[in-house]
């Protein structure tokens, strides 16, 4: 139930009474020949009254002068649809009201979701054409894997080229190199030539870490993101470089030189450990000039093979020579 | 308590108080500590114990060193015994066992060579009489506690070599 501001000429309030409420009396014009149904056809009254029962009433007035003062439907575009004139006003009501409003953010949000629909179908026809290729390159790589089809020497190279542009593992040379791509050969390479004097400076072992900030570093752009550093460092072995990745038990990733001997290094750090009775991980670290991680790591693979023994209580956890192995 | 108690190295070496990792290493250790608790309960005379007593005990707890072995090594330990014949649980909760410093088979053994020197096959002993009695003075199991006693008998009832019989005034065994 509506009625449209136009259509007020004035308003006035009435005070609250004894077994009366508080009103406002809203005075009309009358109403227009093509007015929409309402609750009276027609009423001999020209105006209405709004019963506060409790109260609001204050607040409704003066918001009310306040739209009567603005009167901003006098200045609202007229909208496209069927909507005349309401009354008889002197020329320049293009007013729809609330009304009005309602229906130019319904037709907005319409249009938007035309423009998003158009924007996706772009992306939903590239979608199929990529299935398509996926599809076709699936069943090509098949056919070079089963010696099927008439594929011809020089497609298959080209083929293999083009997958391996775009990134995708080589299918038939999978299992000669791993999971490795020609990307991560190459990088490989890089790696071994880059590494080679930081290696020699650190005592022939890093940790992955380490290499990573090493190698991002030097490169400024094009970073290598950990997982392409972690795969090209599987393939230092296989590919007979001078470095090797290699795991400890507790899951620390170092790459060494080949001619690094880290069982070798345990018999000095046992030797280290012995001139001083016992150490900590830091300690030891200190006194070698290497990162606790993988001065760790060394006292670890020392207590694997047997040579120190530890000692782990609420002072930390120290290493000691493995007496229980040489006293009888 | 005995001062004389000579505590081996490894009593004073802290790595004894922390369970070792490495396999070889965790076997030598063991071995130290199954050695020391039965020589700790042999001249103490100790021959049942709580889990409670232990912990806090200085067989488990060197107060200068200020290290003391977590009570997981030492159910550790005390399973270690148990394999080996020292032990045995005297309750279902494992809260308190009887130590031997010798396995009863080993005490079995040496009273039935007792027994058997003397001439005394066919004989009957009541229990105070082989581990209090006079003519028992001076073996080794003179003084030994009647819950090993007993064990020691019964590995002897095994080996069809004694049977362990009710007497008016307790229990007595009678050796063949």
């Amino acid at each position: 139930m509506a009625i449209p501001l136009s259509q007020i000429v004035f308003i006035e309030e009435q005070a609250a009474g004894i077994g009366k409420s508080a009103k406002i009396v809203v005075h009309l014009h009358p109403a227009p020949p093509n007015k929409e149904p309402g609750p009276f056809q027609s009423s001999k009254n020209s105006y209405i009254k709004l019963s506060f029962k409790e109260h609001g009433q204050i607040e409704f007035y003066r918001r009310l002068s306040e739209e009567m003062t603005q009167r901003r439907w006098e200045n609202m575009p007229v909208s496209q649809s069927l909507q005349t004139n309401r009354g008889p006003q002197p020329g320049r009501v293009r007013a729809v009201g609330i009304v009005g409003i309602e229906r130019k953010l319904e037709e907005k949000r319409k249009e938007t979701d035309k423009n998003i629909s158009e924007a996706f179908e772009d992306l939903s026809k590239l979608m199929i054409k990529a299935k398509e290729m996926v599809e076709l390159s699936k069943s090509i790589a098949n056919k070079i894997k089963e010696k099927q089809g008439d594929i011809t020497e020089d497609e298959t190279i080209r083929f293999k080229s083009y997958l391996l542009s775009m990134g995708i593992a080589n299918p038939v040379t999978r299992e000669t190199y791993g999971s490795g791509t020609q990307y991560h050969m190459q990088l490989a390479k890089q790696l071994a030539g880059i590494l080679q004097a930081p290696l020699e400076e650190r005592g022939g072992i890093m940790s992955l870490t380490e290499v990573y900030c090493l190698v991002n570093r030097a490169r400024g752009m094009e970073l290598l993101s950990p997982e392409d550093l972690v795969n090209a460092c599987k393939m230092l072995e296989v590919l007979k470089l001078p470095l090797r990745l290699r795991v400890f038990d507790s899951g620390v990733m170092v790459i060494e030189l080949q001619s690094h001997k880290e069982e070798e290094m345990v018999a000095s750090a046992l030797e280290t450990v012995s001139e001083k009775g016992s150490l900590t991980s830091e300690e030891f670290a200190k006194l070698v000039g290497m990162s606790v991680l993988l001065a760790k790591e060394r006292l670890l693979l020392a207590e694997k093979m047997g040579h120190l023994c530890r000692d782990d209580s609420v002072e930390g956890l120290r290493f000691y020579p493995n007496l229980f192995m040489t006293q009888s | 308590m005995a001062m004389s108690f000579e505590w081996p190295w490894q009593y004073r070496f802290p790595p004894f108080f922390t369970l070792q990792p490495n396999v070889d290493t965790r076997q030598k250790q063991l071995a130290a500590w199954c050695s020391l608790v039965l020589s700790f309960c042999r001249l103490h005379k100790q021959s049942s114990m709580t889990v409670m007593e232990a912990q806090e005990s200085p067989l488990f707890n060197n107060v200068k060193l200020q290290r003391k072995l977590p009570v997981e090594s030492i159910q550790i330990v005390l399973e270690e015994l148990r394999k080996k014949g020292n032990l045995e649980w005297l309750d279902k909760n494992k809260s308190s066992f009887l130590i031997m410093w010798r396995r009863p088979e080993e005490w079995g053994k040496l009273i039935y060579q007792w027994v058997s020197r003397s001439g005394q096959n066919n004989s009957v002993f009541t229990l105070y009489e082989l581990t209090s009695g006079e003519d028992t003075e001076g073996e080794e199991f003179h003084g030994l506690d009647e819950a090993t006693l007993l064990r020691a008998l019964q590995a002897l009832q095994q080996e069809h070599k004694a049977e362990i019989i009710t007497l008016s005034d307790g229990r007595g065994v009678k050796f063949f």
